[in-house]
Formats: structure tokens, C-alpha cells, sequence
């Protein structure tokens, strides 16, 4: 209890702009703004095939809704601020660089290299040592998928440099 | 009812939807909703029946399941189980870890079992009502489903609104589907089909699951001793009969409210039960009462949830949000006209549920040793190997890479949405419903010549919109009592 207070009590002794619920507050707010700006750029259809209202007008319905509701909770945050949530450790940020790795991998080399290199990098950097397992989830679970997928269900992966071993 | 059932390939679908909906239920952070997400591209290569089977059993099983860990580790396995943890802990540090399992096992079957006659009963009523909606009333009842999620969960009713809407906002992605002018697509070919449901859905429950686990890497967890699951003695049951039945009651209603669940079913059982009892004091000590009133009403939500689901193309939770899509996915289309033209479809599975809540029932019983045991598998070999099943079956369904990448960001944002206390099932929520509200809205401009009063000329319409107001009244009002309106 004392723990949530103190936490509370730290998030409110911060500068408004750095406090959670202003950042929160900024990000959708400044999301959706750039969304609804874009909504005045769709096409508009002619009166007579407008079917009640324009393409344009419940997307922007909802962003207005959204802008909203989002300064309701900022105006209720002052009075009740939110707790502050402690800091990211390091695994999280390491895995979404795995992610970024992935993504760069899969467009580039291959797929199932990517699913096996976001794999291999997880498994370590969240503590696993021992080479079996690290081979399990890196080769021999990647390729079990892979057959599964590609005999059984009959998928057809994208080409890659391992995939294309496969394929050709 | 069970006739369709009376096949081998079907018997083998159902028991193996069992097992894995009890796998899935059994490790914290996964569940029915991720597991039937994961294991829908699978079900492409199945007839439609056997599908929604597997997903039925994984729904059933999976519900039940969360209980297991929810008493051995003090972790429920899925939401639904967060108020079984309650009661079931501190009985399983008494030693009577294998009662609590029994009272959790017995009460979840009861519940399940009593919302499937629900559902036998109430989806053939609720469809026939849904002969008198037209457009008007079909857009007042989303509507009114989206209302609900002001009250899921114990979050705040304004956020939960907040994802509500940014899931419909998702579902605009694309052509518009009366019009076909390109919305937010922003020159990229793969956004004009839309963005798809699994991506969205993997993205917010598996991938966002992943890195809150990468955040929990030094939580250990302890498991109590389980030497083997005992059935409820004759005390129990003169002690507890009265809330499971009550419990199951609760936790049906709920369910068969649109987008309400499992998780709010148990709160509520479990708060009633203890109203109700005649030994409040011993709640949160290890009250066989508590387990009881907690698994039936999350049991009972199942069946429940499946009433709107199939009467109406209205999903009743999360995951029968993705039963949901399963069905469109295979062609079939929920509604009033299910019911008339597809009677054994539906009958198959009312059947299959009675039956995976029997299995469920064996295999925890003899199993939940063994099922325990599926916690010990660390996070830093389990989560590689889930990812690359996401990877690979989101990548499945229409074999685009952009799939990919959509999940991923999914997953993060589904990681900061839930850090600073916005629930993802409304976005769940939203998706589904966000065609039906635009469509249905758009389309009763037309119907009233663009005269929007006209919506109140509409009885089932305007009940809806009372209703739509007393579900987003209510919250705030609760909320505010309990200061959690932010």
C-alpha cells in the first residue's frame, strides 16, 4: 500500500509532460489527430451513390469520440494521477529488438531464418544456457513447424535462402 | 442432439480440443482466446462442424483449466480464473490442495453443463426474436454490445471505451465496403483487403503476452504439493450446492450479455457467493464456497456467451469472438437463419460442448497432476516456440507478410495498452462489430431518409439504446463510487 502511495506520490512530483498519464494523453491524442487530418483526405462519393453518410464521416466520428474520451481521463488524472509503473527491464527492450531483427531478416535472407535467429536470441538473453535447448527452439521446433505447415496444411512459405533448399 | 457427434473424426477432434483447451488453460499468460487464435488457420483444413468443434472444446476446456494453476500456483491460468486464486491458494497451503481441485472441478462441470441447457434452450428463442430486426435494431444492438465493455473487467469503464472504439476504428482499415474509396490504406496494396482479424488478435494476446513475460523473468513461481485431486465430500457439497447453482445461474446471464465473459462471471459468483454465505469470514482463507462460486459462474459464461454468439452474430466474449470468426471464416453465417436451415450444425455443437465439459471433467480429475506439471516448462523455451507458431500461423491465412508485421505492432501496442491499464478485449470487441455498427448505421440512414430521430420510432431499438445507457451509466456510477473511473 505505502509502496503504491509512494509510487503515486513520485508520478505527481513530476513535470506535467513527464508524467505517464500526459504522455499517454499526448500520444493517442496526437495518433489520432493525424489520423483525422488524414480522414479529410479520402475520397468523397457524388450525392447520388452516397449511401447515407460519406466514407469519410464514421471513421472520424469515432477519432472525435476518441479525443474525447481520451481528455476525460487526462481531466480525471489530475485529480486521481496514475501510479507510476517502475522501469522496463532489460530482456523487454532486447526483445523487441529481436523483433526489428526479424522483420529485417525475414524481407531480406528468409523467413524461417528469422523465426530461428528471434528464437535463438530470446531464449539466450532471457537466461536459457544449455545448447539443447537453445538448439530446440532455434532448429529442431522451426522445422517441425515448417513441415507442418508446408506438408499438412500444404503452405507455401515466402523464398529465402533456406526455404529455397527446400523449394528447388 | 448428439447423433452428428457419432463420428470417429469428430470424437478425435473434441478430445484433442479438450486437452489442448486444458494445455492452454494451464499456462498463465495463454488461454482459450490466444489458443483459438493460434489454432484457427489450422482449422482451414476441417469441415466447418468439426472447426467450431475443436474451438468449443478449446473454449470449454481452456475456461476450465485456468483453474488448475489458479490453485497450485496462485496464478490464474486465464482471467476467468483470477477469482479462483482467491480461495484456492489458501486451501492448497492447508494441504487440501486436491479438495480444492475437486471443488473446482465439480462446480466448473455443473456450470458448464447448465449454460450448455441454456444455450439449448435460449439460442432458438433469442433467434427467433432477432426475425423482427431490421438495420435500425441491428445497429442498436452493437451499439448496445459495445456499451457493455464500459463494464468488463475491473478496469476503467472510460479506457475500456476508449479500446471499444480504436477497434472499430480498425475494422474502417480498407475499402469501404459500400462505396469502395480506400480508408487510411495510405498506398500500401495489402491494407485495401482490410486488416485482418488473427494478426490483430495473435498480436494483442500472444505477442503483447511475450514481452510482459520478458518484464517477468525474475518472478518465480512456487507450486504447491499435489498428491491427487479428491472428490467434494458430503459437507462440501450440502455446503456449497446452493452457490454452484446459483454461481451457474449468474455466470450464464452474464455470459449471454454481448462482451461480457468468463472474468466478469467469476467476480460476480464469487461475490455472491460470498452475500450469500453463512461463513463470509472465511472467504480469502480458503473457502470451499469461494472456489465454487467463482468456477461455476466462469464455466457457465461459456455456454452463455455462445447465445448471442449464434443467435445473433453478437459475440458474448473474447473468445467467442474468434469462434465467431471461425464460422464466417467456414462460411457460416450466424443468425437467425442458422437456426432454420442448419439445426444439426448447431445441434453438433450444443453436443460437442456437453461433452468437452464431461471430458474436461475426467481428465481433470486423473490429469491435473500431469497438467500441472506443463507450468514448470520455462518461459525461455515456451515463448520462442509460441512465437514462431504465431509467426507461421498468422502468416497462413492469407500468406502475406504484411500479416507479420501487422501482428507485431499489434503486440507491442497490446504490451502498452495493457502497462498503463486499457484491457485489449474491447479492441477484440470492436473489430468484430465495427462492419456490423457502420453497416447497420449507414444503411438505416438510408432506411429513414436520413432523419436519425427515426431511431427512436423503433421499440426494440429504443429498448436497446435505454439499455446502451443504463450499461455505460452503471460502470461510471460504480466507478465512481470506488474512485476507478480513470
Amino acid at each position: 500500500m505505502n509502496n503504491v502511495r509512494n509510487k503515486k506520490r513520485a508520478n505527481k512530483s513530476l513535470p506535467f509532460f513527464f508524467r505517464i498519464e500526459f504522455r499517454v494523453f499526448f500520444t493517442i491524442i496526437l495518433i489520432s489527430t493525424i489520423l483525422l487530418i488524414s480522414t479529410f483526405s479520402f475520397d468523397t462519393v457524388p450525392p447520388i451513390l452516397n449511401r447515407g453518410i460519406q466514407p469519410a464521416t464514421f471513421p472520424k466520428g469515432l477519432l472525435v469520440l476518441i479525443i474525447v474520451l481520451t481528455s476525460i481521463i487526462y481531466y480525471l488524472s489530475f485529480k486521481k494521477p496514475w501510479k507510476n509503473e517502475k522501469n522496463l527491464p532489460k530482456p523487454f527492450f532486447l526483445t523487441i529488438l529481436s523483433f526489428i531483427i526479424f522483420i529485417i531478416i525475414s524481407k531480406t535472407l528468409d523467413f524461417f531464418l528469422a523465426i530461428s535467429v528471434l528464437s535463438i536470441f530470446v531464449s539466450y538473453n532471457w537466461g536459457e544456457r544449455r545448447i539443447f535447448y537453445l538448439l530446440l527452439v532455434s532448429i529442431i521446433f522451426p522445422i517441425v513447424v515448417f513441415i507442418f505447415f508446408e506438408m499438412i496444411l500444404g503452405l507455401r512459405f515466402p523464398p529465402g535462402i533456406i526455404t529455397n533448399l527446400y523449394y528447388y | 442432439m448428439m447423433a452428428p457427434l457419432f463420428s470417429s473424426k469428430l470424437l478425435l477432434v473434441l478430445l484433442f480440443g479438450t486437452l489442448f483447451g486444458l494445455v492452454l488453460g494451464v499456462l498463465p499468460g495463454l488461454g482459450p482466446t490466444t489458443g483459438g487464435a493460434l489454432i484457427l488457420p489450422f482449422t482451414m483444413t476441417l469441415d466447418p462442424l468439426s472447426a467450431i468443434i475443436l474451438l468449443t472444446s478449446i473454449y470449454c476446456a481452456g475456461t476450465y483449466g485456468g483453474a488448475i494453476t489458479a490453485v497450485l500456483i496462485n496464478t490464474p491460468g486465464t482471467p476467468a480464473a483470477a477469482a479462483t486464486c482467491l480461495d484456492g491458494y489458501p486451501l492448497a497451503q492447508k494441504g487440501e490442495a486436491g479438495r480444492a481441485l475437486g471443488m473446482a472441478t465439480v462446480s466448473s462441470t455443473v456450470g458448464g453443463i447448465f449454460s450448455v441447457i441454456v444455450l439449448v434452450f435460449f439460442a432458438p428463442i433469442l433467434a427467433n426474436l432477432a426475425y423482427e430486426f431490421g438495420q435500425p435494431e441491428y445497429f442498436a444492438l452493437a451499439i448496445f454490445g459495445l456499451t457493455m465493455l464500459a463494464s468488463i473487467g475491473d478496469g476503467s469503464p472510460i479506457k475500456n471505451l476508449i479500446a471499444g472504439a480504436f477497434g472499430i476504428l480498425i475494422s474502417t482499415v480498407g475499402k469501404d465496403f459500400m462505396t469502395s474509396i480506400d480508408r487510411f490504406t495510405y498506398g500500401i496494396n495489402e491494407l485495401s483487403v482490410g486488416i485482418g482479424f488473427i494478426p490483430v488478435v495473435v498480436g494483442l494476446f500472444a505477442i503483447s503476452e511475450m514481452l510482459t513475460q520478458s518484464t517477468l523473468l525474475d518472478q518465480v513461481f512456487k507450486r504447491v504439493a499435489l498428491k491427487a485431486v479428491k472428490l467434494p465430500t458430503k459437507d462440501d457439497y450440502k455446503k456449497t450446492w446452493k452457490t454452484i447453482l446459483r454461481s451457474s445461474g449468474i455466470g450464464s446471464f452474464i455470459g449471454v450479455l454481448p462482451a461480457e465473459g468468463g472474468t466478469v462471471a467469476s467476480l460476480i459468483g464469487y461475490s455472491e457467493a460470498k452475500r450469500f454465505s453463512k461463513n463470509p469470514e472465511e472467504f480469502g482463507k480458503g473457502s470451499v464456497e469461494g472456489i465454487a462460486g467463482a468456477e461455476a459462474a466462469n464455466n457457465a459464461a461459456t455456454g452463455g456467451a455462445m447465445v448471442p454468439t449464434l443467435a445473433l452474430g453478437i459475440p458474448g466474449s473474447a473468445t467467442t469472438a474468434v469462434i465467431l470468426t471461425g464460422l464466417i471464416i467456414h462460411g457460416v453465417r450466424p443468425g437467425p437463419d442458422l437456426f432454420k436451415e442448419q439445426p444439426e450444425f448447431l445441434y453438433g455443437i450444443f453436443g460437442a460442448m456437453l461433452i468437452a465439459n464431461v471430458l474436461f471433467f475426467i481428465f481433470g480429475f486423473f490429469g491435473a497432476k500431469l497438467f500441472a506439471r506443463i507450468t514448470l516448462v520455462p518461459n525461455k523455451i515456451l515463448w520462442p516456440m509460441i512465437f514462431a507458431v504465431s509467426v507461421c500461423g498468422t502468416y497462413s491465412l492469407s500468406q502475406s507478410i504484411i500479416d507479420v508485421w501487422i501482428m507485431l505492432f499489434f503486440g507491442v501496442l497490446g504490451f502498452f495498452m495493457r502497462r498503463y491499464g486499457f484491457s485489449v478485449v474491447p479492441v477484440i470487441i470492436g473489430l468484430i462489430l465495427g462492419e456490423l455498427v457502420e453497416g447497420t448505421l449507414r444503411q438505416s440512414i438510408v432506411i429513414f431518409d436520413g432523419n436519425w430521430l427515426m431511431f427512436l420510432t423503433r421499440p426494440i431499438a429504443l429498448t436497446f439504446f435505454v439499455l446502451s445507457f443504463i450499461a455505460l451509466a452503471f460502470p461510471l456510477i460504480r466507478s465512481k463510487k470506488n474512485k476507478k473511473i480513470i
